[in-house]
This record gives structure tokens, C-alpha cells and sequence, in this order.
């Protein structure tokens, strides 16, 4: 039994091994670089500089909006996929005539890939001129909007929030349809109403798909990028330049390698906050199969 | 659950209408694709036209299409043989043979999943620069095969544990030495988890834009960034960027759709099901 064992770390080390180099390499360089002078314009000025590239990046206005857009972008998308997928699962959870093709439909846009999504949305749908929302609301007599031009930051949320909306569905209804039916019929039968079924049933089955759903949204939205670039670039002005983008700005645009990197170090930080969140949340579910096994 | 038949009537033409609203941009994209460049940017849009099939040519002959699609695939296939060659062997290790740190080890791949990439940007972008890995396939090989590791060592280990034990023990007892448990016990059991983390690892690769969009320019462009070369003229290739959306995103959406069921297990790192 013993060479099992020992073989067995040896069929784990690879995995393990490139991990490490993957993770820590890359952020000891970037913790490393936030501390030192280093543009690829000026090779000559290089060297350490202390805390100077965090207390330029703080009393950087641009960093405060493009702290303030990511918070807006993240709670709109968030808000618009918890409660609109919850809403979703529970109809697409009852029986309907071509259900499973309906079904098929609504997860659809989260196979489309960003630069997809982001270039059909712009020019095709919201196109003040052009765009088939135009038509609609200019005839029914609403106006048109010229959605990028007025509301950048919100289109910018729209579109995002269409890929992420399936997503929120799909797993929300996966948690619904386990849930047991007779733990339903029980409840109906003592008298519950659909309302009551839904708060007292199915709301504390979803809670912790629910969380799952917000903490790994919530990482992937903080550094939404290619939806920015392929439509806004970050403008007008800073009006969508998130966090990802304003360290694309600074990093690869600008060639500030220093400053670049303190914002990749907050970034990680904040992406740490949440991951630690779902960390704990899923090995919870971690020990409950644990048990079962 | 028994419901009135009016209620039902009512369910499906409102759940039949939310379909069908979040899935007209595709399908608006897909029509347009096959509309002159006139038709598609037409006001009021036009439902019924002349299709043709103009843009797919045209897109075809662009010379940079075959090559990024043909990027796509070498680096979506590759990125995912890799990460299951590395991942196969720590999932069946973690799985049937737990040690102390096996919960912290899989905890911990979680999280290098959840490293933002704007994080490391600079980093990666200067050492692939410094190693020549910029605007190669390798690279992205790499980096896609790294950030969808845990995922797939996830997958892998919550398929394994499902598998019953009774039948690898009854293999063990009888003596069938460990290759052969493997290739004729074990893997064909684990064929249909093995095909879904698949599908779910290709899909991740294939839609991958942030490390696309940054570390390629042409040789190893994919098609995430190849759609991104049509956002600079505005308004005039409506047609042609819809062709080319519809190329790029239809055999994703097959798959996608094909695997939906367990995409959510992989998706949320198992803790759905």
C-alpha cells in the first residue's frame, strides 16, 4: 500500500508544480515591479522608488472612476442575473410545451464569445441610427436613444449582463430541479401557497447556489475587458474604463510598468476578498460529499 | 404540481417570449450574415430579403480567417490535452488516495482560478516577450492549459468519487493488476465525465478573449481576436462581422448546447449539480 501512496504524489506533483510557478512567479513580479520605477520609454530612470507608484495611482483621479465604473458595472450585472435568473429558473422550471427548446435558447448567449457579443450588441442592436432598438422605440413612439453616445457604461452593463444572465439561470434551475418533489407535495399539502412554497422551500434550496452564482460572477466581472475594448476603448473620456482597462491603459499603453503593476496588486486584493468568500463556501460543499462517499 | 390548463397556456407564451427576446441577437446576427451590406444596415430592418451568401465569401477570403480559425482549434484542443494529461493523474490521486493535504490541495488549485489576469498582465506579457512566447500558439497553449487546470482537476475528481466503488474493489479483489484496472475498469467508466470536461474546457479556451486580445497580434491570433478587427470600421461590415460572428460562435454554441447539463458542475467547481 505504501508505493500507492507515494505514487500518488507523484501523479499529483505535476499539477501541483506548474501551479505554483504559475501563481507565484507572475505576482512576485508584479509586487516587485509596483515598488519600482520601470517604463519601457525611459530605461534609463529605472530603479526603486518605494510607494511612489501606489501614492500616484491614489491621488490619481482616473483610479477613483475606474474604481467607481467596476462597482457599478459589477452591481448592475449582479443585481440583473440574481434576481432576473431566479425569476427565470422558477418559469422555466414549471412545465410548458417545448420547454427544453425554450431552454436551449435562453443559455444560448453564454456560448457567445465577448468580442462576438459585444460587436453584435453595438452595431446591430443599439445602433442609434441603424440598430433594431432604434426602430422599435422610434416606432412606438419613445424616442430613440443613442445608447453609447449617452450611456456608455450602462450599454457596456446590458451587454455584459446578457451573457451573464444564462449563466445565473442555468445553475439556479440546475439547483431547482433537485430539489425532491415531495418536499413540495408536503408543503402544498400542509397548506402552503405558491408564495409560501417559494420562501419556505425553495428560497433556503437555492441559497447557497445563489451565493455561488454571485461570488464567481463577481470575479469574473470585476476584469471585464474585451466587451471595453472591442466597443469603447475605456471612453469617452474615462466613462468605462474599469479597473482591467485602466491597468491595460497604464501597463500597455503607456508603458508604465510600475504603475501598471500597483493596480494589478489591487486588483489581486480585491479579487482575494471574494475568492476567500467562495473558498469557504465551497468547501463546506467540499465535507458534505466527503460524508456521502 | 397540478395547474389549470389556461395557466399553463400562460407559462409557456411568457417563458417562450423571454426565450426568444434574450436569443434575437443571435438570431438577428445569424439573418444578417446572409443580407447584402444595404439590407442589413436597412431602417426599417428587413425580416424578409434575399439571402446570400456574399459575406461568407468574402469573409472566407479574407486570407487572415483560416488561420485564425485554425488558431482557435490548435489552441483550444491543445490547451485541453495538456490539462488533462496533467490533471488526470492529481484527480485519480486525490480521489483514491487522500492524504492529509489532498482538501487543501484542491482548495488551493481553486484558487490560483481565481488570480485575476489584469493582475499579472505585465508580468506574463514581459516574460513572454523576454522568451519569445509572444504572439505564438505555445503561449497560449500554456496559459489556457494553466488557468483551466483547476477546473478540470475539479471535474476529474468529482467524477471519480461518483464512480462506484463496489466495482473497483471487486477488480482489486480479483487480482487484476493496476494497468488493467485503469485502462479497462476505470476509464471506460470515466469516458462520459471525461468527454464533458472536455466540452467544458474547449468552450473556456475557445471564448478566452482578455490573454487573446493582449498577447497576439497576428501569427497566433484566434478568433476572439479576429471579431475584434472588425470593431474599427464602424458600421459599414454589419453584414460581414455578422457572417464571421456566426462562424465563430457556432460550433461553441453546439457544444454548449450539447453539454449543458454538466457544464454547471464544472462551472460552479462542482458545488451545483
Amino acid at each position: 500500500m505504501m508505493w500507492r501512496v507515494r505514487g500518488a504524489r507523484l501523479f499529483l506533483s505535476p499539477s501541483v508544480f506548474v501551479l505554483f510557478l504559475w501563481m507565484v512567479v507572475p505576482l512576485a513580479m508584479t509586487l516587485w515591479f509596483s515598488f519600482q520605477r520601470y517604463n519601457l520609454q525611459n530605461p534609463g530612470r529605472d530603479g526603486f522608488v518605494g510607494l511612489e507608484n501606489y501614492t500616484s495611482l491614489f491621488t490619481d483621479p482616473s483610479l477613483w472612476t475606474a474604481l467607481g465604473n467596476t462597482f457599478c458595472l459589477v452591481s448592475f450585472v449582479l443585481l440583473v442575473s440574481v434576481c432576473g435568473g431566479t425569476l427565470l429558473a422558477l418559469l422555466f422550471d414549471q412545465e410548458f410545451f417545448g420547454r427544453r427548446w425554450a431552454r436551449l435558447l435562453v443559455i444560448a448567449p453564454f456560448f457567445v464569445m465577448p468580442t462576438v457579443s459585444a460587436l453584435i450588441w453595438k452595431n446591430l442592436i443599439l445602433h442609434p441610427v441603424n440598430g433594431v432598438l432604434a426602430f422599435v422605440t422610434r416606432a412606438s413612439g419613445l424616442g430613440v436613444t443613442d445608447w453609447f453616445g449617452q450611456w456608455p457604461l450602462l450599454s457596456i452593463a446590458i451587454i455584459v449582463s446578457w451573457q451573464w444572465l444564462p449563466f445565473a439561470l442555468l445553475i439556479l434551475l440546475t439547483a431547482l430541479q433537485s430539489v425532491d418533489p415531495e418536499q413540495r407535495q408536503a408543503a402544498r399539502l400542509d397548506g402552503a401557497g405558491s408564495l409560501g412554497i417559494f420562501f419556505h422551500v425553495l428560497l433556503p434550496h437555492l441559497r447557497r447556489p445563489l451565493a455561488v452564482v454571485v461570488m464567481i460572477e463577481t470575479i469574473f466581472l470585476l476584469t471585464i475587458f474585451a466587451e471595453i475594448a472591442v466597443t469603447t476603448s475605456g471612453g469617452p473620456g474615462l466613462a468605462t474604463t474599469n479597473l482591467a482597462f485602466l491597468i491595460y491603459i497604464r501597463g500597455l499603453l503607456e508603458t508604465d510598468v510600475g504603475g501598471a503593476s500597483a493596480g494589478g496588486v489591487i486588483a489581486v486584493v480585491f479579487a482575494n476578498v471574494v475568492a476567500i468568500f467562495l473558498v469557504r463556501a465551497l468547501s463546506r460543499s467540499l465535507d458534505v460529499r466527503a460524508r456521502q462517499a | 404540481m397540478r395547474k389549470s390548463a389556461a395557466g399553463r397556456i400562460v407559462i409557456g407564451v411568457v417563458a417562450w417570449g423571454v426565450a426568444l427576446a434574450l436569443f434575437f441577437p443571435i438570431l438577428w446576427m445569424f439573418l444578417a450574415g446572409f443580407k447584402t451590406e444595404i439590407d442589413a444596415v436597412a431602417t426599417p430592418p428587413k425580416l424578409f430579403f434575399e439571402p446570400t451568401l456574399e459575406n461568407y465569401r468574402a469573409v472566407h477570403a479574407r486570407a487572415d480567417y483560416f488561420k485564425c480559425a485554425l488558431n482557435s482549434v490548435v489552441i483550444s484542443l491543445g490547451a485541453t490535452l495538456v490539462a488533462f494529461v496533467l490533471a488526470l493523474p492529481a484527480a485519480y490521486a486525490l480521489a483514491f488516495f487522500p492524504g492529509r493535504h489532498s482538501r487543501k490541495t484542491l482548495l488551493w488549485m481553486l484558487s490560483t482560478r481565481m488570480l485575476p489576469p489584469v493582475g499579472v498582465l505585465m508580468p506574463v506579457y514581459l516574460l513572454s516577450n523576454k522568451l519569445g512566447f509572444l504572439d505564438t500558439r505555445f503561449g497560449l497553449v500554456a496559459i489556457n492549459a494553466l488557468t483551466n487546470l483547476p477546473i478540470v482537476v475539479w471535474m476529474f475528481f468529482s467524477f471519480f468519487r461518483e464512480l462506484p466503488r463496489e466495482i473497483l474493489e471487486a477488480a482489486r479483489v480479483d487480482g487484476v493488476r493496476w494497468r488493467q484496472e485503469v485502462v479497462h475498469v476505470l476509464l471506460p467508466l470515466m469516458l462520459p465525465g471525461i468527454g464533458s470536461t472536455a466540452l467544458l474546457s474547449l468552450i473556456l479556451c475557445w471564448n478566452e478573449a482578455f490573454w487573446s486580445l493582449n498577447l497576439t497580434a497576428s501569427d497566433a491570433a484566434p478568433l476572439t481576436a479576429f471579431i475584434a478587427s472588425f470593431s474599427a470600421p464602424e458600421g459599414l461590415f454589419w453584414a460581414k462581422l455578422s457572417a464571421a460572428s456566426t462562424l465563430a460562435i457556432a460550433p461553441i454554441l453546439v457544444i454548449g448546447w450539447l453539454s449543458q447539463r454538466h457544464l454547471v458542475r464544472g462551472l460552479t467547481f462542482g458545488a451545483v449539480k
